[in-house]
């Protein structure tokens, strides 16, 4: 029992530190290619993290809409915009000298934010982690909210298809 | 590994990586991508709070699923008016799209 809680463990450190490795992957490289990579490997990271609390059905869906469907759509706007050789100009150094401030400021905030307070769990906590109690709560209690998000997609692929078809129309 | 704050850490080191990414990036595919590891911290935000302290796990993992389709909308929103300014400019550098500045 006890090895099997260590190789949870190291399983879990794996998972965090090929999230990290990612997501700076997908911030730090000056080509955009690596970048999408390095997003697709962070994202495949979280649905892992997900694994670990307890979600199968949120990974699959992170998995699914990110990795399968948000990647390649980067993917292909890449191929459909600028070719990756042509330009590259430096940054100036204070601009990122500000950005990275600016992070490390939010991150030290946020953290000692999380790790000064005293976070209190809710009395009476429910154990239904199936599927069908997910579907049963969007089909009633968040009705409406699941009609409005069908109503936005609905709205952003149509504007999408207009936005991208009269750009072309009028320059060509 | 098991706790709240572990989780709170990792996504709060995501968020920041994703805020420098925007702030520093000048190409706009790269800022979008920088958008959405800020919107994947936010998600593991709400599914470690689903996890330690809600009382009714369904709540938080509903809220993921939420931000996952507007993140699905914003992507392909933000994907074809990356298409539409590079057809028009010729570039996706943001500092070259001034045109209403005058």
């Amino acid at each position: 029992m006890d090895s099997l809680t260590a190789l949870a463990q190291a399983a879990f450190w794996i998972t965090v530190g090929f999230t990290v490795a990612g997501a700076a992957i997908a911030v730090f490289p000056r080509n955009i290619l690596y970048n999408v990579l390095g997003l697709a490997l962070a994202l495949s990271g979280i649905a892992g993290l997900y694994l670990f609390l307890g979600s199968f059905f949120i990974a699959m869906m992170q998995l699914l809409i990110y990795v399968g469907a948000i990647c390649i759509a980067i993917v292909f706007a890449i191929m459909l915009s600028r070719p990756l050789h042509l330009e590259a100009p430096q940054r100036a150094v204070p601009k990122i000298a500000m950005a990275f401030t600016a992070g490390a400021v939010f991150f030290v905030a946020l953290t000692s934010l999380a790790g000064r307070t005293n976070w209190v769990p809710a009395k009476a906590r429910g154990s239904d982690w199936s599927i069908e109690a997910i579907g049963h709560a969007l089909l009633t209690r968040y009705e409406l909210v699941f009609e409005v998000i069908s109503l936005v997609l609905l709205v952003a692929i149509i504007g999408a298809i207009v936005t991208a078809g009269f750009s072309r129309r009028s320059s060509s | 590994m098991n706790n709240l704050n572990t989780y709170l850490i990792i996504s709060a080191f995501l968020f920041s990586l994703g805020l420098i990414g925007v702030l520093q990036r000048r190409n706009l595919i790269g800022m979008l991508i920088s958008i959405e590891l800020m919107l994947n911290a936010a998600n593991l935000n709400f599914m470690a709070f689903n996890r330690f302290l809600s009382p009714d796990p369904v709540v938080g993992q509903i809220m993921a699923l939420f931000v996952m389709g507007l993140a699905a909308a914003e992507a392909a929103i933000g994907l074809s008016i990356i298409l539409a300014l590079f057809r028009k400019m010729h570039s996706i550098n943001i500092e070259r799209a001034q045109k209403l500045k005058g």
